[in-house]
């Protein structure tokens, strides 16, 4: 019991010292707002799958709040229920490939020597070669039928930059007094590592999972905008695909079947953007005393 | 970064000169060059065995196609596989490889399955250009103007405009480079129907001749406006917040207090002294920009229907085509390689530190 308290008192904390900076409080409850909406809210808004010919494009109303699309079902419930997907694959892809960066970028600082030069030269290679058509080739070749499968692709795929970004700060830190004295100590190098490096870098490491996400949204809603993946059902890149496919950028009416997914994606991606500044704070507490 | 002063390490004034030379040889250019190199390598390496080793490779995969299409027999689709991707299936795995390499070396990448008797390098030749044109300029502008506003913001730190700007870097940034395309098409071309777009579709107006003319670089223009809008837009945010940071930093260095205390003209100290030493470490981040543009490349095109290579390569994913694909693929992957290799040279040039020190 007294572990939960304990729990919701930090948390507590933490969202305080959060919302010190308003723009990045205002993303992360943006952030809340739209996961709380992807995952609970499907269970209180039915997905609209009725084709109803004489409501097709129909622009916001008190009963279809975001209008209708070209079958003459309800866009509102297909934004409820078209963002657990793109989350889903942005978490496992943000979560692989930071994790592939940050252990490999802070074994790559601190080990130096050959382990380090052949570490980077890995990185270097990847980081040349453009990801969008790898990932458009790969696609292409593979079948993607669930989200686990594309969202392990793209982290797989989205580290280098990352680790360059968690090596830099290894090596900075490595010179640092109190890595010295820890290695004086003779700690151990996982000791180092894990208890001593790996916190100083939380703040980079947090805002590279954000970025790592932001990053991996922007490609699966081009590998479905693009028809690449095979997705169907309601996901906002699919959503977004079908708008395109069926013209719906031509009348005033139907603008709002493309608009709606587009505001989703836009607003998910600079939320997650901003929520970094309010993080920034909680992991950095050097920068709290400047607000 | 050297850690330690070591006496015996310093050059002494009488052999200075050649070990400069040298220095330069084997230290910048001549790393950066082999690192080109063998990434070139390894991309050429990996393409070929995706294509040829992957559990559903593009040559079975095609093979399985004939073979369902048109009802070949195995041994006959096979053969037109081989044909087609310049490839002799009947040798082990590593003369094939050799034998991809040597054809590269002879500039054959392959023949077009979709379109028979093109060669894949055809394509290359015809739509390349429009992409390296595209994207070079896209690039200049965004580069050039986020390098001048980002020198503005630190300068008037705090200002009204420093805040609108960081606003609107931020979320032009956060915004995905083809739903920016599509918001333009919607919005400009649609909507408000200020901009022809069903005109500026493709490379060039039908009719208009490629040459040194006028009438050829304002129609090659018009028909790239809305690529290089879109990827200026997308790419300047991160251009200009990167370089107020960079500018802020570099404001409270003390050859600038210096040059100030000398007497020096504001304008010369804001280009010379700060402009200059501020953008350098945006160079380091052109790499990473040139391959994302280049990949984008792909989306935008195809957005905008403008016919560069990237637009080839998502209609060669689209059939199915899996020589022109592989082509295709190669061919971006080495232009990006390339465009780094220059960022790198240019890098040096401004910043001559680099040449000598091993310094990343």
């Amino acid at each position: 019991m007294n572990m939960f308290t304990q729990a919701f008192a930090s948390l507590g904390t933490t969202l305080r010292i959060m919302s010190y900076n308003k723009v990045g409080f205002a993303g992360f409850l943006m952030v809340v707002f739209i996961v709380l909406m992807s995952f609970i809210g499907p269970y209180f808004i039915p997905l609209d799958t009725v084709t109803k010919v004489d409501k097709i494009f129909q622009p916001p109303s008190a009963e279809h709040w975001f209008g209708t699309d070209h079958q003459g079902r309800d866009i509102f419930s297909q934004i409820v229920h078209g963002g657990k997907d793109v989350i889903v694959v942005a978490v496992i892809a943000g979560v692989l490939s930071t994790s592939i960066a940050v252990a490999f970028g802070t074994l790559s600082g601190f080990a130096g020597g050959r382990t380090d030069a052949f570490i980077m030269a890995i990185t270097d290679v990847m980081l040349t070669i453009p990801q969008l058509p790898l990932l458009l080739i790969l696609a292409s070749l593979m079948k993607f039928e669930n989200v686990t499968s594309l969202g392990v692709l793209l982290g797989l795929l989205n580290w280098p930059s990352l680790l360059r970004a968690v090596r830099s700060q290894a090596l900075s830190l490595k010179e640092r007094d109190f890595i010295e004295a820890a290695r004086s100590l003779d700690l151990g190098t996982t000791h180092i590592v894990f208890r001593e490096i790996v916190p100083n870098m939380m703040t980079y490491i947090i805002i590279s999972l954000a970025l790592a996400m932001t990053g991996a949204i922007y490609a699966q809603v081009a590998l479905v905008l693009f028809g690449l993946v095979p997705f169907s059902g309601s996901n906002w890149g699919v959503m977004l695909s079908l708008a395109w496919v069926r013209g719906a950028i031509f009348f005033k009416d139907s603008i709002w079947y493309i608009m709606m997914p587009i505001a989703a994606i836009v607003l998910l991606q600079l939320s997650v953007v901003t929520t970094t500044r309010s993080l920034e704070l909680v992991f950095n507490p050097r920068l709290r005393s400047g607000e | 970064m050297a850690t330690t002063f070591d006496a015996t390490k310093l050059p002494l004034e009488a052999e200075r000169k050649p070990s400069r030379a040298a220095g330069f040889l084997n230290s910048f250019l001549l790393r950066r060059l082999l690192k080109a190199l063998f990434t070139a390598f390894v991309v050429i390496t990996l393409t070929f065995f995706l294509i040829r080793l992957l559990p559903s490779n593009p040559i079975e995969l095609f093979i399985q196609e004939l073979m369902v299409q048109y009802s070949m027999p195995y041994h006959q689709a096979r053969d037109q596989a081989a044909a087609l991707f310049a490839i002799d299936l009947e040798k082990p795995l590593i003369l094939q490889y050799f034998d991809y390499l040597g054809g590269l070396m002879r500039g054959d990448l392959g023949t077009s399955i979709l379109s028979p008797g093109t060669p894949v390098t055809s394509f290359i030749k015809r739509f390349l250009p429009w992409t390296v044109f595209s994207v070079g300029l896209a690039l200049m502008i965004s580069f050039t103007s986020g390098v001048i506003l980002g020198l503005l913001m630190a300068y008037r730190r705090e200002s009204l405009l420093d805040h609108i700007l960081t606003v609107l870097a931020s979320v032009l940034s956060a915004i995905p480079n083809y739903i920016l395309g599509i918001l333009l098409i919607i919005w400009l071309g649609v909507r408000w129907g200020v901009v022809p777009v069903a005109q500026m579709r493709g490379s060039l107006s039908p009719g208009v001749q490629p040459g040194f003319t006028l009438a050829f670089f304002q129609d090659a223009l018009f028909h790239a406006a809305l690529p290089i809008a879109a990827y200026v837009l997308t790419t300047v945010g991160s251009w200009m917040l990167t370089m107020k940071s960079s500018t802020i930093s570099v404001l409270e260095e003390d050859y600038v207090t210096v040059a100030r205390a000398k007497g020096l003209k504001e304008s010369r100290i804001t280009t010379a002294y700060v402009g200059r030493n501020a953008a350098l470490p945006l160079f380091t981040l052109l790499a990473i920009s040139i391959g994302f543009v280049v990949g984008g490349s792909v989306l935008i095109e195809t957005i905008f229907q403008y016919q560069g290579i990237g637009y080839v390569l998502l209609q060669a994913v689209n059939r199915r085509d899996y020589v022109v694909m592989q082509g295709v693929f190669l061919i971006i992957t080495l232009s990006v390689i390339f465009a780094n290799f220059f960022a790198d040279m240019l890098y040096s040039w401004l910043d001559p530190r680099i040449k000598f020190g091993a310094t990343e």
